[in-house]
């Protein structure tokens, strides 16, 4: 009993550890534009790590909606949404974040789905599962992969 | 030139006319009701040209075969009561118009029936024999087959008297926003139709087609195992084929298409 339960708490103590600097999804702060000023992770973006997650269906699949030039090496881009060829150009970093994370504070009502947002959904499933969920949700994206994928469009200049 | 050879077999612009005899209306205006989108039109415009001359010769439409598989359960007899389908209906044929107008309400049973349904009503209380399963491929031919005998007439779904409350209930759950990519059918199939999603180019979601055969999975498609798969692709808890939900979404689905040929079984990728 006693062992189990110093167990559990190194097992807290570890996820913990993991995810400190990280600003939970209800608590991230938006400007009334929609931008957010600061690191969700606390720490600098990869773009590299970021193209991947735009083009992975399983994570950001930003392609499904956004055709980017820069990205010819990925097939089927979609045109649900502008192109983001340029895009830092017409929005700063903290904008740039805020629009990833919850894209409908900026535009309200945007079909472009929340990325860091994690409860007010309505029959919310398991993934790609169609089944109820069976634990809390998380976030379509890490509060690092934000960040990566924010670094990637930071480069994207006219 | 006249030897030129082109990538597609014909012109995309030609309209649908199936087996050289049955013309069918693929786009038209919007019903009264449908504010949202001025021009009805069928998911077959939106496919490339070789899918779509897939439909223009039922030889080379496979989801006939299912249709021809159906015409010979038709004749079967099952049950107790030692009936089959054309004891009481004599030749398919003889239901032509009913895929039309369904979803339907049934004063007997006083709810809204689907097709699905009402096969299964005819069924056990007719024949004696087992229910389907919703989805099963014996029930999906069936539907093809009281398709098939309906093409080029218009869908003609009544949304007022006892259906009414189903129509309404379909069309608010047409336009939430569900799962965690909080997408509604509408965003996809009013909003951005004729757009590319990835590789796929979003059609109406219109229902005049159905079953439909899709090439990717090599067989005939329910509705609701379409619309399971789209509810799933916004990562939602979809609802279970034959659900009332389900039925009430399809009610108000195949509204939208009122105007629009009978099509099925269409073929899709
Ligand atoms: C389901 C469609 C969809 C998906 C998926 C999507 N977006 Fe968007 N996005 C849009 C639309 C539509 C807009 C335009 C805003 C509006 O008018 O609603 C937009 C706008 C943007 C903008 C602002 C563009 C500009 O030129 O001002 C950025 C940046 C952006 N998206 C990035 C992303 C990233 C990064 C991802 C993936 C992590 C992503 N989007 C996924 C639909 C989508
Ligand atoms: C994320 C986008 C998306 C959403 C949301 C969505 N669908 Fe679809 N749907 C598709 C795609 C992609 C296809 C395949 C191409 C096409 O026909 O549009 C499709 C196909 C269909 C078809 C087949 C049309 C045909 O002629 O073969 C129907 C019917 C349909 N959807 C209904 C619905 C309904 C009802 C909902 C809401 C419960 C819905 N869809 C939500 C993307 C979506
Ligand atoms: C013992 C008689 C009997 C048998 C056998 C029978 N039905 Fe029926 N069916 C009826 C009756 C009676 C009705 C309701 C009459 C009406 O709506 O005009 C009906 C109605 C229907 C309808 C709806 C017609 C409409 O206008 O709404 C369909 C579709 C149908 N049957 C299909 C079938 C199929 C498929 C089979 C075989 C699997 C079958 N029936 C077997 C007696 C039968």
């Amino acid at each position: 009993m006693k062992l189990s339960f110093a167990l559990a708490a190194v097992a807290a103590c570890y996820a913990g550890v993991a995810f400190a600097e990280d600003v939970a999804p209800a608590d991230v702060q938006y400007t009334d534009e929609g931008a957010i000023a600061a690191s969700l992770s606390g720490a600098a973006g990869d773009a590299a790590n970021g193209k991947k997650v735009m083009s992975t269906k399983s994570k950001g699949n930003c392609v499904a909606c956004h055709a980017i030039s820069a990205m010819a090496d990925v097939p089927f881009h979609g045109e649900v949404g502008p192109t983001l060829d340029g895009v830092a150009t017409r929005w700063d970093e903290a904008h740039l974040r805020g629009i990833v994370a919850n894209a409908k504070k900026t535009y309200e009502g945007t079909i472009m789905p929340a990325f860091y947002k994690n409860d007010g959904y309505i029959r919310p499933g398991d993934a790609y599962t169609g089944k109820a969920p069976t634990e809390a949700l998380t976030p379509l994206l890490t509060a690092q992969e934000v960040e990566d994928v924010v670094a990637y469009l930071m480069t994207l200049k006219d | 030139l006249a030897i030129a050879t082109s990538a597609h077999a014909t012109d995309p612009t030609e309209p649908l006319v199936v087996n050289g005899e049955i013309e069918i209306v693929t786009h038209t205006a919007a019903p009264a009701h449908l504010e949202g989108l001025k021009t009805i039109q069928s998911g077959w415009e939106f496919r490339t040209p070789e899918t779509q001359d897939l439909q223009r010769d039922d030889f080379d439409n496979p989801g006939m075969i299912g249709v021809d598989n159906a015409r010979e359960a038709w004749n079967t007899v099952e049950g107790t009561a030692e009936k089959s389908c054309a004891s009481c209906h004599e030749a398919p044929e003889s239901l032509a118009g009913v895929r039309a107008v369904y979803p339907k309400w049934n004063d007997k049973a006083e709810e809204v029936r689907t097709l699905e349904m009402q096969i299964n009503g005819c069924r056990t209380e007719n024949m004696g024999a087992e229910a389907l399963d919703y989805t099963d491929n014996k029930m999906t031919e069936m539907v093809a087959l009281l398709s098939a005998v309906s093409r080029g007439m218009p869908v003609n779904v009544a949304i007022d008297g006892p259906a009414q409350a189903m129509w309404e209930k379909g069309k608010e759950m047409y336009y939430t926003r569900t799962g965690q990519l909080e997408l509604s059918c509408a965003n996809c199939h009013e909003d951005n139709y004729d757009n590319l999603i990835r590789a796929d180019h979003l059609s109406q979601g219109m229902i005049n087609g159905f079953p439909a055969y899709r090439l990717g999975d090599a067989k005939l498609i329910a509705v609701h195992t379409r619309f399971k798969g789209c509810v799933r692709d916004t990562r939602a808890e979809t609802y279970k084929p034959g659900s009332p939900e389900f039925v009430a979404l399809e009610l108000y689905v195949a509204s939208r298409g009122n105007g629009l040929s009978v099509e099925g079984p269409s073929v899709r990728n």
